[in-house]
């Protein structure tokens, strides 16, 4: 579903030289659907995830927001488990990232300031992150879960104007996009809304979720409600390769439903 | 003396009318995985936060209360165990560090568990098909699951027009994306859908 996040997070990621290494047979983590209908099963299927991170000792960069959040529950429940028996070896050791506090940490800012080449000048964004790469901060250890800010500074740093609007974590409807559209129209219709009033020509996301409900859905809620919005909706990775200059965006805007390249165009971006 | 005039809502109409508190069900519920819910004191700041409030029949607070009175038949019964997007708001939020958000997920555990009707059987169907497609594949298999989930649902014709765009886009994969470890995957979904059966 989200190609054009896998390849601009890969394309950022040589650029600012950072090694990623996929992980080996990785299963899905039952997202929704596993925690509402079963909770050990929702354990057990991200469990299987950390195990073979685990086991070739390395962190897990993960790029979706859903995956995060449930990947870190199952790493914290594994080192709890295996601290609460006195013997065995200690499980859940590795670390559970989500792509935009990996990039935030100040190594990886220093080198990405660095290596622009093309600053997104006069592009202005509302930054969205939505709900489980924050929430429940007991979970994900986010430090401002109401009010998160480092995808605000990744937009800064490449040059982007960045919006201020009340909507940064509010929830896009997520999995009843399928069984309940119309619910995920009305707060995707209200995000737009909101998004439009703050001065945003365009939404940035880090999570695949509400990048598919935001993009994919807009012609629909612009039927609903007789307005025009044309809002693209990019993942950050994207913006951050386009300013650095690397991997191949024109293949990323044609995956996407609302076409970003007239907006890129008056920005002399594309 | 006044009779008292019926509230707008009819569950709230039913717990006005016939309450008798019973601990029976916040026990199981606490058996079952929600062991909070007796810290509720009814701030609202769950519902005032939720984001699909409006669209509930009972509000997240109201749950709660309702669970603590022991109504079980109505909170299993409700759309808004269903209608939850678990967008972790409520729990974020509680000042008594309820987990609401999870406390929704033993919920619906329930409703499924003792073979209550969901208020919102479509809803069921997509997350059942969706577990389905990650056991017999290890990932979801998206095309094919949404195939299973109109011929469940009856929504034949919906979506088309943007299953197409998204096909076209190269979105949707024709062929499903296969792990070498099903059988192990297999596994923890017999170990666990089996033993809450």
């Amino acid at each position: 579903m989200a190609a054009e996040y896998d390849q601009s997070i890969r394309a950022v990621c040589t650029a600012l030289e950072v090694e990623l290494a996929e992980l080996p047979d990785w299963n899905c983590c039952g997202a929704s659907s596993a925690h509402f209908l079963n909770d050990e099963l929702a354990l057990r299927l991200s469990a299987r995830n950390v195990r073979i991170a685990q086991q070739h000792a390395r962190d897990l960069l993960v790029p979706c927001a859903a995956c995060f959040q449930r990947l870190k529950h199952a790493q914290k429940a594994l080192r709890q488990m295996s601290r609460s028996t006195a013997t065995g070896p200690i499980n859940g050791t590795i670390d559970v990232l989500h792509v935009n506090d990996f990039f935030c940490r100040p190594e990886v800012l220093s080198r990405l300031r660095v290596r622009v080449v093309k600053p997104l000048s006069g592009l202005a964004g509302a930054p969205y992150y939505g709900c489980l790469s924050q929430r429940p901060p007991k979970v994900t250890d986010a430090p401002r879960p109401e009010n998160p800010t480092g995808m605000d500074a990744l937009m800064r740093i490449v040059g982007m104007t960045v919006c201020r609007w009340s909507y940064k974590t509010d929830c896009c409807g997520g999995s009843l996009a399928v069984a309940r559209t119309d619910l995920v129209l009305k707060l995707t219709g209200d995000l737009l809304a909101a998004a439009v009033e703050a001065g945003a020509e365009c939404i940035v996301t880090d999570c695949p979720m509400c990048q598919s409900n935001l993009d994919s859905r807009q012609a629909e809620i612009e039927a609903q409600q007789g307005k025009h919005y044309g809002l693209p909706v990019f993942y950050i990775t994207e913006l951050l390769a386009l300013a650095l200059g690397v991997g191949q965006p024109a293949r990323w805007w044609a995956k996407h439903l609302v076409d970003p390249t007239p907006l890129l165009r008056t920005k002399g971006l594309c | 003396m006044s009779l008292p005039t019926a509230p707008q809502h009819p569950v709230a109409w039913q717990v006005q009318s016939a309450v008798r508190p019973s601990s029976e069900f916040v026990e199981l519920v606490a058996r079952s995985g929600a062991q909070d819910v007796g810290r509720c004191y009814q701030c609202r700041k769950c519902t005032n936060g939720c984001p699909l409030a409006s669209e509930m029949d009972l509000k997240p607070n109201q749950v709660m209360r309702a669970v603590q009175l022991g109504l079980q038949q109505e909170v299993l019964g409700s759309r808004t165990i269903w209608i939850c997007a678990a967008c972790q708001t409520c729990t974020t939020r509680c000042p008594n560090d309820i987990d609401i958000a999870h406390t929704m997920d033993v919920l619906r555990q329930l409703c499924v568990r003792l073979g209550v009707t969901p208020a919102e059987p479509n809803v069921v169907r997509f997350h059942r098909l969706f577990l389905d497609s990650v056991r017999r594949h290890g990932r979801v298999f998206e095309l094919g699951m949404i195939a299973r989930y109109k011929l469940a649902s009856g929504q034949l014709t919906t979506d088309m027009k943007l299953g197409w765009e998204l096909f076209r886009r190269g979105k949707l994969n024709f062929l499903p994306d296969r792990i070498t470890g099903t059988d192990e995957v297999r596994q923890i979904f017999k170990e666990t859908m089996e033993r809450t059966a």
